[in-house]
């Protein structure tokens, strides 16, 4: 075991009156998961299931001026190919998307190209053959003729004058109105707070500095995939690993514009997301294909096309300004902002202007905001996505700010911590909040008491992420033996179906092993919104927490129907049924469980719940790092992340998810990157040249857990997914600048950057 | 140019036979062939790890081994680590561990988990980090895998 | 390009345009149980068989469709005695067959015991399951100027056994790589054994290479070296490169500044500066032309300060 003076992995815990919240259960999938046994999507086969491929652009914007499929259709053991043409026209829309909307026709065009190629990985047809080997090689007869046209890469070739444009269609929103003037910005927003002019004035000290980071990836291990069958009597059915198994029906529906209830969706197991299998890719297409052959058709991406034909998170143009009292006080602070959207509009610059300054109380604030397409793959959501953006600008400019001003990082942001009430320049007000625990923590956590060692740098920032509440849907039947089964619709990327089991099991008084929780097809349960957001076990598991009160009530009525008692009169602690005021009345769930069927029937709990409690949660990161002073490589020391769950469901969970998530941080700051060639290819679109970290790479992630209950849950959950993600990335600049002298502005920290701030 | 190859193997000790192409590799012959799906493929080039199994008692990516190699071959994967249903102590380990988020890796670390345990019961930190750095996670950050494999190797030794 | 129709047939790609995944194209697969089958298989197949030991560039490159692997045939050569032979010899010197793999290579005895320096490459090429299939005679035949172990072989002044129609020739191994992935042994030639000669009194060796990773990367820069150390001064001293030219290097100008000088920090200095001048590498995503010949530097210091530690020099 590692030897270590201090716990690595603590639960500061503030509520411990629960009997199944807060414990470490096994899984209830893990078993599945460690045999072998659990299907995935790739996994997934049917009788006479054919293998469809994907023709991608191998221009960055081009033009299409012919398609010739004929050759291919030729091939023996081709049995049907599609392109845009296949799908039907339908006007043109807003569509929900999980965490994001987009248009309908944006979409439409991101699945399969009809007059242009924005990127290069654009699908442009579909191959559904006997084999994946004779779908390949088909994918080579087919001829297209395009039109090469100039391309952008950034968000400052798209800004440029005279820039080429993606959408000739596109005009900017300029503050709200429609400036009609046609450009790659699709949006430019601002959130205003008093009066940043006043506030600069009162500074005693500025900082202002520009920040910029490039493309980089999710990683999920399993590629994109999917499989249809259009059977004959006109139903469409998927099954796919997906994040939001109702964005893939409804998003379907859309687009083969058909009524939801013509579309079956089942979630397999799914091979990782962290946002970037909300939207769908190759759902459609197998579809299309599916109803051209008859039979089911299974699209699974390569790695390479996971690369360039899904949705990366943006690189990204920050410039922050930022002054305070030399008392610490901050007086006024501005992020400028400017994220690549990808091919169609949709970045993540939004939720980026109300994470940057969220952590912090700011008298004066303004945020500027721009929503820039450019070619490359349409972003995706990628855990938190665009407040790691945000906070590697800002968190760095705030210990530059505290050294200038001689005060300790995490006492600076104390001072200026976010509390319950602040508002935020963006506007909203917040409820209960634990940023200033999380701070708090931080100072006195060993690893900060710490003496560094000789020659290490150490780094702090904190990053925050909301939680989006959203529809769930949940329904718990009674066993005839006391136990229950759950359904419910959220597809379960790590472990969510156990948190979300053992809400019910504290409510029924019952273990969560006795609850045997399915995640199932939007057939079977209610509308349930994407497992996206921080929100699966606080808001699905809100669903579970009121299916199974709605099952305890009737256990209750039931009790009081067989001893023929007022229902008032009787509670229900720990699974035992007993009267208030009878001390011999006392029956367990289980005994009244055997004894349904001869009094009324069966009992099932239902909820369906659009949660508005939402909480948010902040995470702080605590790193120390050195420095090769030859090669400029960085080693990670140590490394400590402290979060506020709220209430941790599942300990060990949330430490996953801290760890995860600090994890991906790391690569993310180190050495991860689109590569891309001056003809907008991504060069390196294989795991050995995307360098995410090894377990080599890495030290243990020690962990905190802080619990300040959120007040807008029953059991006070946070949804804990996604902050963790964001302050690794200034936490390991700010060692690096404690470590050399030198400020990095510019992701990835390559080692010959390191080199070259070293020399200077 | 459709000839199949006649293909002999003992897969987790049982006798198994089948046909394939020469450009089929080992991983395909394993999931789409013979239907052991538990062997999952993450990259197609041998760099994330999820394809391992074990064959003749050297873990593998399956994904850069052709089906028509296998002959003769004794293959161990994730189908085979459970004594029918008494798990593994590697496996209970992972469970018991929380070292698995999606699970999509995980049969990949167990397979490679177990050959490295065969050769060194008693791996220090480094020497779990170094044999499994040829498998990618990406949701777990890797702590809970170490300490599962620490915590397996206890079981193990203790068994 | 702007403006430009052009028509793309997708066939004809960079091999960058598979990389990531793609299936295997078609080929024949072949087992001979005997070096001169496996010659005849070669000679017939004008030029487009290849041969098969670990597989882990060749598959990858019959994934991507290299077009400098043209393979119809594989001809797996593992069932070949030749190719698995580890035989360590009266006169102090190691034959390893071209298909033994890795993991076999640095778990034998006499390589732990009499070639220690080449456990530093065999144990950092690829991952665990990489290294139960790969061999040091795949990665010298495969050419890549990144080739982790290619200048270890150099640095051990190895000599390459070949087997071809017309019987066995012997190639130092210095003169096996010609280019980026090209080699003196011909497309009807075989590759059986590498030996290793007994590298005589006060021997040590090293390899190092830079990687942003800890495992599992391409070499930014790498440095094979070994000396032979008598009285305090180099007697002989090699130094090669990895990633920084066409082919890996070998410096002459790092051996003249070692051999006959005393064993100090100034002799290693300007081996080192020898052998950043000897590098001629390209800027692409793993680093800048500029930060590879610095790394040539760091390397080569860094390496002859183990080997002579593993030498007793020190």
């Amino acid at each position: 075991m590692t030897t270590t003076d201090y716990d690595p992995n603590v639960v500061l815990s503030t509520e411990n009156d629960f009997k199944v919240v807060g414990t470490r259960p096994v899984r209830h999938d893990g078993v599945d998961k460690v045999t072998g046994r659990a299907i995935y999507g790739a996994d997934y086969d049917a009788s006479g299931l054919l293998h469809g491929k994907i023709l991608r652009s191998p221009h960055a914007h081009a033009k299409i001026i012919s398609i010739d499929t004929s050759k291919a259709e030729a091939l023996d053991g081709v049995h049907a190919v599609v392109t845009a043409a296949d799908f039907p026209e339908a006007a043109d829309k807003i569509m929900e998307l999980g965490e994001d909307e987009t248009k309908l026709r944006d979409l439409r065009g991101n699945i399969l190209a009809r007059d242009k190629v924005l990127y290069v990985g654009h699908a442009i047809a579909g191959i559904a053959a006997t084999n994946a080997h004779v779908a390949e090689e088909a994918l080579s007869l087919i001829e297209v003729e395009f039109e090469v046209l100039p391309s952008v890469m950034t968000t400052d070739e798209a800004m440029a004058d005279g820039a080429p444009i993606l959408h000739e269609d596109q005009t900017t929103e300029e503050l709200g109105d429609d400036s009609g003037v046609v450009s790659n910005v699709a949006k430019h927003f601002q959130h205003i707070k008093g009066d940043i002019a006043e506030g600069f004035k009162q500074a005693d000290v500025i900082v202002e500095r520009e920040y910029n980071t490039v493309t980089v990836h999710q990683g999920y291990i399993a590629p994109h995939n999917g499989t249809a069958f259009w059977s004959a009597d006109g139903r469409l059915h998927i099954w796919c690993e997906t994040q939001g198994s109702f964005v893939v029906r409804d998003s379907l529906a859309d687009l083969l514009d058909m009524p939801v209830s013509m579309i079956r969706v089942t979630p397999t197991e799914i091979g990782g997301g962290f946002g970037g299998k909300i939207p769908i890719y190759v759902e459609p297409v197998a579809a299309l294909l599916s109803k051209k052959t008859g039979t089911p058709v299974k699209i699974v991406m390569t790695r390479k096309e996971t690369f360039e034909g899904s949705g990366p998170t943006p690189g990204s143009k920050i410039k922050i300004k930022v002054g305070a009292t030399k008392e610490g006080k901050i007086t006024a602070a501005h992020a400028w902002m400017a994220m690549e959207a990808g091919a169609y509009a949709g970045s993540p610059v939004g939720a980026a202007a109300q994470c940057v300054f969220a952590a912090y109380d700011l008298e004066n604030g303004l945020i500027d905001g721009f929503d820039v397409v450019v070619n490359k793959p349409k972003t995706a959501a990628y855990r938190a996505p665009g407040s790691p953006n945000a906070a590697f600008g800002f968190e760095q400019a705030l210990n530059e700010l505290a050294e200038k001003l001689g005060m300790d990082p995490i006492d600076l942001r104390l001072k200026n911590v976010a509390t319950e009430g602040t508002r935020r320049v963006d506007g909203p007000v917040f409820q209960r909040i634990g940023a200033k625990e999380v701070l708090e923590s931080m100072r006195e956590h060993a690893h900060y008491l710490s003496e560094k060692q000789e020659g290490s740098g150490r780094g702090v920032a904190i990053g925050f992420w909301f939680n989006i509440g959203f529809d769930s849907a949940c329904n718990i039947a009674l066993n005839k033996d006391g136990t229950v089964n759950l359904t419910e619709g959220s597809t379960d990327v790590g472990g969510s179906r156990t948190s979300i089991a053992m809400q019910a099991a504290e409510v029924l008084g019952i273990s969560a092993e006795d609850v045997r929780p399915s995640v199932v097809d939007t057939d079977t349960i209610g509308f349930t919104a994407v497992t996206g957001g921080s929100r699966t076990t606080f808001a699905t598991g809100w669903a579970a927490y009121e299916a199974a009160q709605d099952v305890k009530k009737q256990c209750i009525t039931r009790a009081a129907s067989i001893w023929d008692v007022d229902p008032d009169h009787l509670q229900m602690e720990d699974g035992i049924i007993s009267s208030k005021t009878d001390s011999e009345l006392k029956m367990t769930i289980k005994e009244l469980a055997a004894q349904l069927s001869d009094t009324g029937g069966g009992i099932t709990g239902r909820a369906s719940v659009k949660p508005r409690g939402v909480g948010g949660s902040f995470c702080g990161n605590i790193v120390d790092l050195s420095i090769d002073q030859e090669t400029g490589k960085i080693t990670i020391d140590r490394f400590t992340a402290i979060q506020d769950a709220g209430k941790a469901l599942h300990p060990s969970y949330v430490e996953g998810q801290m760890q995860g998530g600090s994890v991906q941080g790391i690569g993310w700051e180190l050495n991860e990157e689109y590569f891309m060639s001056d003809e907008g290819k991504m060069n390196n679109t294989s795991l050995l040249d995307y360098r995410m970290p090894t377990a080599l790479d890495l030290p243990m992630i020690d962990t905190v857990i802080v619990e300040v209950a959120n007040p807008g849950h029953p059991f006070g959950v946070r949804g804990i997914g996604e902050a963790n993600i964001v302050p690794p990335t200034p936490a390991i600049a700010n060692a690096v600048y404690d470590s050399c002298g030198s400020r990095i502005t510019q992701l990835p920290m390559s080692p010959g950057s390191i080199l070259e701030a070293l020399k200077s | 140019m459709t000839t199949k190859t006649h293909v002999q193997t003992t897969i987790n000790g049982e006798p198994v036979d089948f046909l394939c192409e020469p450009r089929q590799s080992l991983l395909e012959c394993l999931r789409d062939v013979i239907g052991l799906t538990g062997t999952k493929e993450g990259c197609g080039d041998g760099n994330c790890g999820a394809c391992t199994v074990n064959i003749d008692g050297r873990i593998v990516t399956s994904c850069l081994v052709l089906g028509v190699e296998a002959q003769g071959a004794s293959i161990e994967t994730i189908e085979g680590v459970a004594d029918g249903t008494n798990l593994h102590p590697i496996q209970l380990a992972f469970l018991e561990g929380a070292a698995l988020q999606c699970g999509i890796c995980t049969p990949g670390f167990i397979i490679a988990t177990k050959a490295l345990l065969e050769k060194n019961p008693d791996p220090t930190e480094h020497e779990i980090r170094f044999w499994l750095a040829n498998n990618l996670c990406r949701c777990t950050g890797y702590d809970k895998i170490v300490r599962a494999v620490q915590d397996a190797a206890k079981r193990m030794q203790e068994a | 390009m702007s403006g430009i129709i052009v028509v793309t047939n997708n066939f004809v790609r960079d091999i960058k345009d598979n990389q990531g995944g793609s299936l295997l194209k078609w080929i024949d697969y072949q087992a001979p149980e005997s070096v001169a089958d496996a010659v005849k298989i070669l000679a017939d197949s004008d030029g487009k068989a290849r041969p098969l030991a670990g597989g882990t560039d060749l598959i990858v490159q019959l994934r991507v469709k290299d077009p400098r692997v043209n393979a119809e045939t594989v001809v797996d050569i593992k069932k070949i005695p030749e190719l698995n032979q580890m035989d360590y010899d009266k006169s102090g010197g190691l034959t390893i067959g071209a298909a033994v793999p890795l993991h076999l290579i640095y778990n034998n005895p006499d390589v732990i015991k009499h070639f220690p320096a080449i456990i530093d490459s065999a144990s950092l090429i690829g991952g665990t399951p990489i290294q139960g299939r790969a061999t040091l005679g795949g990665n010298l035949c495969n050419g890549a100027p990144s080739g982790d172990s290619i200048p270890n072989l150099v640095a051990h002044k190895v000599i390459a056994t070949v087997a071809g129609p017309n019987g066995i020739r012997e190639i130092p191994v210095e003169d096996v790589c010609t280019g980026p992935r090209q080699t003196s042994i011909d497309s009807n030639e075989l590759l059986v054994s590498l030996y290793f000669p007994n590298p005589g009194e006060g021997f040590g060796a090293n390899y190092i290479r830079f990687i942003p990773r800890n495992e599992m990367d391409i070499a930014v820069a790498g440095a094979g070296v070994s000396v032979n150390i008598s009285n305090g001064k180099f007697v002989d001293a090699r130094v090669c490169l990895a990633s920084v030219a066409p082919k890996p290097i070998l410096v002459e100008g790092a051996s003249k500044a070692l051999v006959g000088q005393p064993v100090n920090d100034e002799s290693i200095q300007n081996a080192a500066e020898a052998a950043r001048e000897a590098a001629s590498p390209i800027s692409d995503m793993r680093g800048t032309a500029e930060y590879r010949k610095h790394l040539c530097e760091v390397l080569t210091r860094r390496a002859l300060n183990t080997a002579i530690e593993r030498a007793g020099g020190n």
